[in-house]
């Protein structure tokens, strides 16, 4: 049986006296956007709500950071670090960067010719944003423009 | 994560989320989507495990082509190293917070981070 996360979540913020979360219900079907062109021809984004940052980059803060790190698909994992509000979730992808941020695998496979490319940069933000407005207009735009930038043929989604 | 799934996806771009909690990902609904009964903070794969994070990889990547239902979560065949046990310290309530204050204040991993990005801010 999976775990009921939300429950679980909801339940422990309540007895530690924390707001609750509040997670977005979808109440209609999602969009759809079919693949233009095979896999193998695709140039691959990522972004991953992990609060990843590259050394020398500034840091996530705590309290609704809808900001996003630009970090070139070619950083050295061990230069990979990670700042987020739920810290309890982050020692295995400090200690190895893929867990929640894959980029390792991304580019082998673009090497194998599973996938085209990987987009020169990639993307990381701080995922706990309790303000559903400020994800619609600020931080999805910001990511959609940067993918845009990347020119993207698609777009892998890695929560934290 | 799924706001914006369905953000950009509704602008042309097709997306996958790699889905570790099934309930938040049903609840976010998301044209497409993976999922593997993994703790949260491993949509990437367990630690050091390369093969099984390519594996992983690979399979979702392969689920843009295999995936045609809009709002699918197409289960991948995966599982964690060392079972179940894991499920039990999530569930477990008494388990230590160790989240931060939120405010304002920008948290480093390590406070040498802090140190570069000041210098580079500098520059």
């Amino acid at each position: 049986m999976p775990v009921e996360y939300m429950r679980t979540i909801r339940e422990k913020y309540s007895k530690l006296g924390y707001a609750p979360y509040g997670w977005h219900e979808a109440t209609e079907a999602p969009p759809w956007t079919p693949l233009a062109k095979p896999l193998s021809d695709c140039r691959v984004g990522m972004l991953s709500t992990a609060g990843t940052y590259v050394a020398g980059q500034v840091a996530y803060f705590y309290k609704d950071d809808a900001s996003h790190r630009v970090i070139p698909s070619d950083t050295p994992v061990e230069n990979l670090r990670f700042s987020h509000l739920t810290e309890n979730y982050l020692p295995d992808t400090r200690r190895d960067a893929n867990c929640a941020f894959p980029i390792e695998p991304l580019l082998t496979l673009a090497t194998e010719g599973v996938i085209g490319d990987v987009a020169d940069n990639v993307f990381s933000c701080m995922g706990a944003v309790y303000s559903k407005r400020r994800v619609e207009e600020e931080l999805a735009p910001a990511i959609h423009k940067a993918f845009v930038a990347e020119d993207v043929d698609v777009a892998y989604l890695v929560p934290l | 994560m799924c706001l914006i799934a369905r953000y950009l996806e509704a602008r042309g771009i097709p997306t996958m989320v790699m889905g570790t909690a099934l309930d938040i990902v049903k609840f976010g609904w998301p044209p497409r989507a993976v999922f593997m009964d993994f703790p949260l903070g491993h949509g990437g794969g367990p630690a050091f495990d390369p093969d099984q994070q390519l594996a992983i990889a690979r399979q979702a990547l392969v689920a843009f082509e295999g995936i045609q239902n809009p709002g699918e979560i197409l289960p991948l065949a995966q599982t964690w190293p060392g079972g179940d046990a894991w499920k039990t310290a999530t569930a477990d309530q008494s388990a230590e917070d160790v989240r931060q204050p939120r405010d304002m204040t920008v948290r480093y991993q390590r406070e040498e981070d802090r140190h570069l990005a000041e210098a580079a801010a500098g520059d």
